[in-house]
């Protein structure tokens, strides 16, 4: 088979996974060697495809041959998709060919599971190996790995790579026991687990300045979570996300939204959830990094979803009106970052200028912050809402979209790409 | 009123910015222009006047001062003057805390800005390959890029860092960089015609970008505000756009349309086995396959 034609096929099979990230890497470069490559500092997306998704590395399986049959996934062995296989050389001389040319940071690299997860495994980190040892290439490598490879095969990944994940899928076994038979709940985190103490004993050694070189293990790992394939709630979902966060220190956890496939299967709904939905955990991921939230406060066992209407930070502000006016003069921060409107970023310049001057309206509107939305919630030097505004039930209707609009409603996401454009998409 | 023409670039104005200051010169007494606008009137002499010490100003404001310095706006001068003199004369020293002052603001804009045009140029340049250096073996690339603002010598640290193993060069209308494993060193600008309008790869890349596309997520909004029109003319994969969104509608009926299709039984195979075998119980006796 023509290499183009492996190329269509396998970049086709790659695009279900959500993460294109290639921040947080250690700094390293290609300054002394006869190679190229950089990474560290914020990742650069090198183009955008008209999903509005990030194209930032090459993102390409290297079979799409699979053993497992997980009815999500269009590679699954009961689907009747074309198949291919590259060999390590082709993806290594492809990720160098494109890397020269500037379209890409690096290489992600994901496989089919081909005779077993070991033998697997190896082909996958002999493709980092080349390319890091035979070519010097510093840029950036993530490898997806999967948790039934022996420990010593995800601890060599882990030295190739600036970032290994692996998919956890659904947020219970339960689901994975329908939906993906052949992976495991507990044998997943258990190794996420493994490459999280590998993860902390590489920092614990790290150097401050550790020059150009590439670090000896990956600086963190991700995973993805499917929305939408099983019935599992918000809650069980964001549940699943704190303790991955919490536990095995992911960097990220990426949610996508589950969206039709060619050869679809018998076991799964035909409709896919509304894209707004994934944008809705997004946000209220970022309310548990960032902003100081726990899941209980954003969902409850009694309103076990998110709002599809209302962003998760206003949903919880209208929710929890006594809590406000807030003074932008005096508040403190924890209680800033819970005014709707007002993101990490904004928060940090009202604290940083209001030690040395009074804050009114105006400075807020300088700053960008979206008035109308924050106007009910705040206190400033000239402003104090309308109590009636503030507790009458008319308010969460006058933030609703009209009704058709609900589903296009994309002006500000923090695409799953978030981290590359650094935290700030993410603000609420 | 006193009219202070400078060459258009940070070193020149801090230099004037100095001197002005020790003669306590308020900034509405100053009418700034730099010599790229006004070229019949610049004096050289004028650059070399030695300026007494420069006041202490917080690092962040030269690090302000020297990105603002590449924005295009001709008022630059003026505004990182006003800013100065609060900051050394006005008695302000705390004045760059204040994100939300007028003229504080102004600045962090273009800076931004600037940051935003160096950024797009690490993503959207796109290297062409148009040689091999017999001599050296080392490969040959040039690539052409428009910036909206000087930033080229701001941006090419980046590409000496990633790209250290190859010959490269970054042609812009204002000026050109060259890399040749040792020395970056800038020439004047020259016309797109200099440049190589494609590279072997870029059919490939084309592929990969149709392929990663899914068209069952249109958003073209999102994609355009990351992407805006103005960079399509230099991506080789942006002439693929329309024909995608426009076939999206189509691809994504027909998955719908698709049969569904039902599991099929696992191969055999000693590995599933395995897995089988750990993921479930011990089975009970005639469980097994």
């Amino acid at each position: 088979m023509e290499l183009r034609q492996k190329l269509e096929i396998l970049a086709d099979a790659a695009k279900y996974d959500a993460s294109c990230a290639s921040s947080g890497a250690g700094r390293k470069d290609s300054r002394g060697s006869a190679g190229v490559g950089s990474t560290g500092g914020a990742g650069i997306c090198h183009s955008y495809a008209p999903d509005g998704r990030c194209i930032s590395l090459l993102k390409v399986l290297l079979t799409n041959a699979c053993l497992y049959d997980c009815h999500y996934c269009i590679n699954r062995r009961s689907s009747n998709v074309r198949r291919a296989q590259f060999t390590p050389a082709e993806v290594v001389q492809l990720t160098l060919d494109f890397y020269k040319r500037n379209y890409i940071e690096g290489l992600f690299l994901s496989s089919g599971i081909i005779r077993s997860a070991d033998y697997t495994m190896e082909l996958v980190i002999e493709v980092a190996r080349q390319l890091r040892e035979e070519h010097q290439f510093r840029g950036y490598i993530h490898l997806k790995t999967i948790p039934e490879a022996s420990p010593a095969l995800i601890e060599r990944a882990g030295h190739y790579a600036d970032r290994i994940s692996i998919n956890i899928e659904l947020p219970t076994q339960a689901g994975l026991a329908k939906l993906a038979p052949e992976k495991n709940l507990a044998r997943t985190q258990a190794a996420m687990g493994h490459i999280r103490s590998k993860i902390d004993e590489r920092r614990a050694e790290a150097r401050p300045s550790a020059g150009p070189q590439p670090p000896p293990f990956a600086t963190g790992q991700s995973t993805q979570m499917l929305v939408g394939a099983d019935d599992s709630n918000d809650a069980v979902i964001l549940r699943r996300a704190d303790t991955l966060y919490g536990n095995y220190r992911l960097r990220r956890v990426y949610y996508s939204g589950f969206s039709p496939i060619p050869e679809p299967s018998a076991l799964l709904p035909v409709k896919p959830p509304p894209l707004v939905r994934e944008h809705r955990l997004y946000q209220a991921d970022w309310l548990l990094r960032f902003y100081g939230f726990k899941v209980d406060e954003i969902v409850s066992e009694a309103v076990p979803d998110l709002d599809l209407q209302l962003d998760p930070k206003l949903a919880w502000a209208l929710r929890n009106r006594a809590t406000f006016p807030v003074d932008i003069n005096r508040g403190p921060r924890e209680l800033l970052l819970r005014v709707p409107g007002l993101g990490v970023r904004n928060v940090e310049r009202i604290l940083s200028a209001r030690r040395h001057t009074r804050l009114r309206l105006a400075d807020l509107i300088r700053l960008r912050v979206p008035m109308k939305k924050v106007l009910p919630f705040i206190l400033a030097a000239d402003h104090s809402p309308v109590r009636l505004g503030l507790d009458a039930d008319s308010l969460r209707a006058r933030f609703l979209p009209p009704p058709q609009q609900v589903e296009l409603d994309f002006s500000a996401p923090p695409p799953p790409v978030g981290e590359i454009t650094s935290v700030h998409t993410g603000e609420l | 009123m006193r009219t202070v023409i400078i060459q258009p670039g940070f070193e020149s104005w801090r230099t004037r910015a100095r001197e002005l200051l020790g003669q306590r010169m308020h900034p509405d007494e100053l009418l700034w222009s730099d010599a790229a606008h006004e070229p019949g009137l610049f004096d050289p002499a004028n650059e070399t006047v030695s300026a007494g010490p420069l006041p202490t100003v917080p690092a962040a404001f030269l690090d302000l001062a020297r990105r603002v310095a590449v924005h295009r706006d001709a008022r630059r001068w003026d505004l990182l003057y006003r800013v100065l003199w609060r900051l050394t004369h006005g008695g302000q020293p705390n004045l760059l805390a204040i994100a939300s002052d007028r003229e504080v603001r102004q600045l962090h804009q273009w800076e931004r800005a600037v940051g935003r045009d160096i950024h797009k140029m690490h993503a959207f340049l796109r290297f062409r390959q148009v040689g091999h250096d017999a001599s050296t073996g080392r490969e040959q690339f040039v690539a052409w890029f428009e910036p909206e603002h000087q930033i080229l010598r701001l941006a090419a640290g980046f590409f000496v860092r990633r790209f250290a193993g190859l010959d490269w060069s970054i042609l812009t209308p204002q000026e050109c960089a060259h890399w040749d494993g040792v020395a970056l060193h800038y020439t004047p600008g020259v016309s797109r015609s200099v440049a190589p309008e494609g590279d072997a790869l870029d059919d490939l890349w084309r592929t990969y970008y149709r392929s990663i596309f899914n068209p069952a997520r249109l958003k073209v909004r999102a994609m355009q505000a990351e992407m805006p029109r103005k960079y399509w003319k230099n991506l080789p994969e942006a002439r693929l756009i329309a024909g995608l969104v426009a076939q999206s509608g189509d691809r994504v009926e027909r998955m719908l349309q698709a049969p569904a299709r039902p599991a099929r039984p696992a191969p055999k195979n000693s590995y599933l086995r395995s897995l089988r075998e750990r993921n479930e119980p011990p089975p009970a006796a005639g469980d097994a396959p």
